[in-house]
């Protein structure tokens, strides 16, 4: 299994994977209050990031709506904590077939009446929307008001509520993100991956060379559904309150596919660069601007943009690609 | 010699267009059959008929004796129809290896079997030292043979090339040429050609068809077909009786 995991990757790469893992895993012990939470923000995109590379990246289905999922996952188990006093990880068990159920109707509509590319995109966008404007008037779930996870001081930290010190939160981000990343590289080294690549390379051939496009794309909706469902559930007792116009934004679903983009669609690192990319100039740029004692607002998404727009130049399909190719990491792009 | 491929009737209409009129052949088991005619003739309509891109109007294809006309075209494949297409179309980002284990995963479970598989395809197709390179920086004889490989690692009992020669010089002709032939006589791969190439008819077909605005005007052995004069009428032209 590990010797399969770990085919064709050089040994330099282990060794750096190793490096960069051990660093991730010794982080909290010596970053500050503020380093952590922007940590646990690098480490909450990286993991989004790969839920939706899967359908983006792997299958080529180009979805602006991911918040949904987010919600989805967020709202079902925080309102089953709250209402019910059902715990995270078994809120879990009905977030991700909620989110997973979702993106399967998206996906059945979409594809079986052949919505596709930009329409299939703005479809997306569409059953985001309509979420956002129901859950701001489900009562149930506190409308626009909000909804509210209790909080009160804790004495040490409780994994099964997902109840206590940011730490905590940035070690299960952690195992997550290690885990999608080990699920996508096995997804792409199957069947199922290479109907997926196909498909996304060109619909036509596929189906000529036998395969079910439509089977296949469901799947990868309904997979990068249901992983992306785990994010909300984070994000939900992470924040301990939820509005449905953050949660469901258009910003939400745009944040989600920077890193991803950034880092190199369809590349299975893309994700987890290109958030720390992002983060490291953001946060870089707002340390600068405080230094220089300028501080107009906007003046850091401004900032962020133009250099965002620089390296999409500089590096089309990603700084992964690049990167990989400059520490000879990679015989061949995947 | 019982009929692999039976059209009996079939026809197609683009609105006001007939793109296939009631055309109707047979392609015996273990033959090579060639489709010819001009520009516009509704060969590669033909073609997507059985392929299962469009169904037909009105008429019925049956293949290995079951009726296949509207299937969709992953069935038409898993049934064991292979294709290519005219405008060759690879997977580009992927690599001339996996393009061609895409093929052979209809068949094979396990990715190990599919490489092994492809492999075979790959040397049989002279591509087996290009096996790594991304298809879309292969030169156009190449990408010809990537997608005949393709077609074939699904391990089709009939094999459809939508002109595979076109833009070849001659001894890259005479290269597929002589595979296909091997792939005729070695593993007795039925194989249904439409080409324009006439060196390629001629050298592979037992059995020519000709369609004109649709219709076929001439069925018979390639050298009765292109002494036809309904057929150098349309097609062929005076000098090609040479």
């Amino acid at each position: 299994m590990i010797g399969r995991l770990i085919e064709g990757v050089p040994r330099r790469g282990l060794v750096l994977l190793a490096l960069v893992l051990a660093l991730l895993v010794v982080a909290p012990l010596f970053a500050g209050d503020y380093l952590l939470t922007v940590l646990i923000l690098v480490l909450y995109f990286a993991y989004v990031g790969q839920a939706w590379n899967v359908m983006m990246g792997f299958a080529g289905q180009l979805s602006l709506g991911h918040a949904l999922y987010v919600g989805l996952g967020a709202y079902t188990a925080a309102a089953l904590y709250v209402h019910f006093g059902i715990g995270p990880w078994i809120g879990l068990l009905a977030a991700a077939p909620i989110a997973g159920l979702a993106g399967a109707f998206i996906g059945f509509l979409a594809f079986r009446f052949q919505v596709a590319g930009v329409y299939f995109a703005i479809l997306t966008i569409a059953f985001d929307q309509f979420a956002l404007v129901g859950f701001e008037h489900f009562t149930w779930t506190g409308a626009s008001a909000g909804l509210f996870l209790p909080v009160k001081q804790y004495a040490h930290n409780d994994l099964w509520h997902l109840r206590g010190h940011p730490a905590m939160f940035y070690y299960v981000l952690l195992v997550a993100t290690v885990l999608a990343y080990l699920f996508s590289r096995a997804l792409l080294q199957s069947r199922i991956g290479y109907f997926w690549l196909a498909i996304r390379e060109d619909e036509e051939a596929a189906r000529a060379s036998g395969i079910d496009t439509f089977r296949y794309k469901m799947l990868a909706v309904v997979i990068s559904a249901a992983m992306t469902s785990f994010a909300g559930v984070i994000y939900a007792f992470y924040y301990n309150n939820l509005f449905p116009a953050q949660v469901f934004g258009i910003e939400h679903s745009i944040q989600i596919i920077l890193a991803p983009i950034v880092g190199g669609i369809g590349t299975l690192f893309g994700p987890i660069l290109g958030t720390v990319v992002i983060e490291a100039i953001a946060e870089g740029t707002r340390s600068l601007m405080g230094w220089v004692g300028f501080d107009v607002p906007g003046t850091k998404q401004l900032t962020l943009g133009m250099i965002l727009l620089f390296i999409i130049i500089a590096a089309p399909h990603g700084v992964w690609p690049w990167l990989s190719a400059r520490l000879r990491l990679t015989g061949k792009p995947k | 010699m019982s009929a692999l491929l039976a059209v009996d009737n079939v026809s197609k209409r683009f609105r006001g267009l007939v793109a296939v009129d009631r055309v109707s052949f047979e392609v015996p088991e273990g033959s090579i059959f060639a489709a010819i005619g001009p520009n516009g003739a509704g060969k590669t309509t033909l073609f997507n008929l059985i392929a299962g891109v469009f169904a037909p109007d009105a008429g019925g294809i049956a293949f290995a004796g079951e009726r296949i006309e509207g299937l969709k075209p992953d069935h038409i494949c898993r049934r064991g129809i292979g294709r290519t297409f005219q405008i060759v179309r690879p997977f580009p980002a992927l690599s001339v290896e996996d393009n061609v284990i895409v093929g052979a995963l209809l068949h094979c479970r396990h990715l190990g079997a599919a490489r092994d598989y492809a492999h075979d395809v790959l040397r049989r197709l002279d591509l087996y030292d290009k096996r790594l390179h991304p298809a879309a920086a292969l030169t156009l004889p190449d990408r010809k043979r990537l997608e005949v490989a393709r077609a074939l690692a699904t391990d089709p009992k009939l094999l459809l090339l939508d002109e595979v020669m076109a833009g070849l010089r001659p001894t890259e002709t005479d290269r597929i040429v002589a595979i296909l032939k091997e792939l005729n006589r070695e593993r007795g791969l039925t194989i249904l050609l439409i080409e324009h190439v006439m060196r390629a008819v001629m050298a592979l077909a037992g059995q020519v068809l000709v369609l004109h605005h649709g219709a076929k005007i001439a069925e018979g052995a390639p050298e009765e077909v292109v002494r036809d004069p309904a057929v150098i009428d349309s097609y062929l032209g005076a000098e090609a009786i040479e």
